[in-house]
């Protein structure tokens, strides 16, 4: 079953949905949607570094996520805003990356799908590092769940209550780098975040508790995944493109249909 | 033992001093109430307290394995982010139904107020389920910063006289900051009076011993301006010993 191209990049599709949905709710309520950018943008600039140290992909955009977010809070606690720092980061990130994919001209790279992502070119061993890291990312998210939802909501009250803010918020980079990192092949650097943001988006109107709007936003996911790629099977498009479309189509659609309600 | 000392805390933030040679102790079952001006640091001691401030100086000693029930400023919840109030109270440990409705029932709200959203209650409402969860952790020591804030009067009033039925339920430590100066006179055991420093502390009578604070009574609602304006107006000197029994000076 799994020689199937099409059928490895549904089960790609699926495991990238399954951890970005959760992960994403707590990008939404935390407001770091361009903090999810610049750690996507910036994974680019990982990519090209893998090629021209030849160090696995996976690895390489894993650490340069991580340093991104390091490098972020170390220059927001000396007063840059952190507005400002992203933008530089996931624009500086795309340009560093580029230039340096188009200075190693001896190796042939399909920039295209580093963008967009190849999801119908996904292997065996990339569905593996896929679903490793997705149930990595789940695992990381249901052990923490009670401190970063504490955490998230503020930070004095998880302080008393015994919790570090700070170790949280440490535990959602390292699932954010995660997540980056294993969605890179699925949707590609420019539209990671939409995976993240656009499902939470899609169900918060009709979630009633936390852990719902986290369930409902794996199973929006997973379902654009599928209707996506069907879609761009039929129209001969860019899964990446077309399953993020179908995302942006179904938060339409709910978004009507939560106004309609109310 | 004290519940939690503060011995000669210092905390600046941004390079501005905030707090400056602060002592402070709370015992199990009184009830202590910071006063002072804004900007004199009432909310920088309780961070610093509850650790989430690291002090420049000084230390902050705590009875080991202190369960602190905090009850913030104000708390903002996302407006992304669902949260029904039976969830929330079970923030970040779990609790049964049956300790939740009684720890409802002890601020005062209906079991049903469970499954409505928090951005949904009312001023008073959201401020008693935040007490009601800060009771739920069962704590040695209840913090409450300004924790009345947007409240009328007798909700003010009511919502003091159940954290004096806590304190009596559960043998708690209390800590608060408050603008209720009234208050402050009828349910504190101490008070400090705070301003970067303690310019003022002792019990209740005491300071209603200050002829500022007689200045205080009859004036109504301009009482608070009394006191705020005896903290702004005298000059402080950093190295003055404090008499122990506590005194305006």
């Amino acid at each position: 079953m799994l020689d199937d191209f099409l059928v490895r990049g549904v089960l790609a599709g699926l495991g990238v949905a399954l951890a970005a949905g959760p992960l994403g709710c707590f990008i939404v309520w935390r407001r770091m949607a361009y903090f999810g950018d610049a750690t996507s943008h910036a994974a680019l600039l990982g990519v090209a570094l893998a090629l021209a140290l030849s160090v696995p992909v996976f690895a390489s955009v894993l650490a340069v996520a991580l340093l991104l977010a390091v490098a972020v809070s170390q220059l927001a606690a000396r007063g840059f805003p952190v507005d400002t720092l992203l933008g530089v980061f996931a624009h500086g990130g795309l340009a560093i990356g580029l230039v340096v994919v188009a200075l190693m001209g001896g190796v042939r790279v399909d920039l295209m799908a580093i963008l967009l992502g190849d999801i119908l070119a996904v292997t065996r061993s990339d569905l593996a590092v896929i679903w490793g890291g997705a149930v990595l990312v789940i695992a990381l998210l249901a052990w923490r769940w009670s401190g970063l939802l504490t955490a998230t909501l503020n930070a004095d009250l998880a302080q008393a209550s015994g919790i570090d803010p700070r170790r949280e918020q440490l535990i959602l980079t390292l699932a954010l780098a995660l997540v980056v990192a294993v969605a890179l092949k699925v949707v590609g650097a420019l539209l990671i975040s939409a995976m993240l943001i656009v499902p939470a988006a899609t169900v918060r109107p009709f979630a009633t508790s936390p852990e719902w709007m986290a369930v409902l936003a794996a199973l929006a996911g997973m379902a654009s995944a599928l209707a996506g790629l069907a879609l761009s099977y039929q129209l001969d498009a860019p899964a990446g493109p077309t399953i993020v479309a179908v995302a942006t189509g179904a938060f339409a659609v709910a978004a009507a249909a939560a106004s309609r309600r109310d | 033992m004290p519940l939690i000392e503060a011995k000669d805390l210092s905390v600046s933030r941004g390079g501005r001093p905030v707090l400056r040679h602060v002592d402070l102790a709370v015992e199990r079952g009184e009830i202590v109430t910071i006063v002072g001006p804004n900007g004199s640091g009432k909310s920088t001691l309780l961070q610093a307290l509850i650790g989430a401030l690291k002090p420049d100086e000084g230390r902050v000693t705590r009875v080991p394995g202190l369960r602190i029930g905090y009850v913030p400023q104000s708390l903002h919840i996302d407006a992304t982010m669902p949260m029904p109030v039976g969830r929330f109270l079970r923030l970040p440990h779990a609790h049964d139904a049956l300790s939740r409705t009684r720890a409802m029932s002890t601020v005062g709200l209906e079991p049903d107020v469970e499954a409505q959203q928090m951005t949904a209650l009312s001023g008073g409402q959201f401020q008693r389920v935040l007490l009601a969860r800060a009771i739920l952790m069962e704590p040695d020591l209840l913090v409450l910063d300004e924790a009345t804030r947007g409240l009328d009067q007798p909700g003010t009033a009511a919502f003091y006289k159940i954290v004096e039925e806590v304190r009596q339920a559960l043998d708690c430590g209390v800590l608060m900051v408050s603008h209720d100066l009234h208050v402050v006179m009828s349910a504190s055991d101490r008070v400090i009076c705070l301003n970067g420093h303690v310019c003022c502390h002792g019990t209740p009578e005491t300071v209603a011993s200050a002829p500022e604070y007689r200045a205080l009574f009859g004036f109504g609602t301009q009482g608070t301006l009394a006191l705020y304006r005896h903290a702004h107006d005298h000059v402080h000197d950093d190295d003055h010993s404090h008499d122990p029994r506590g005194g305006c000076e």
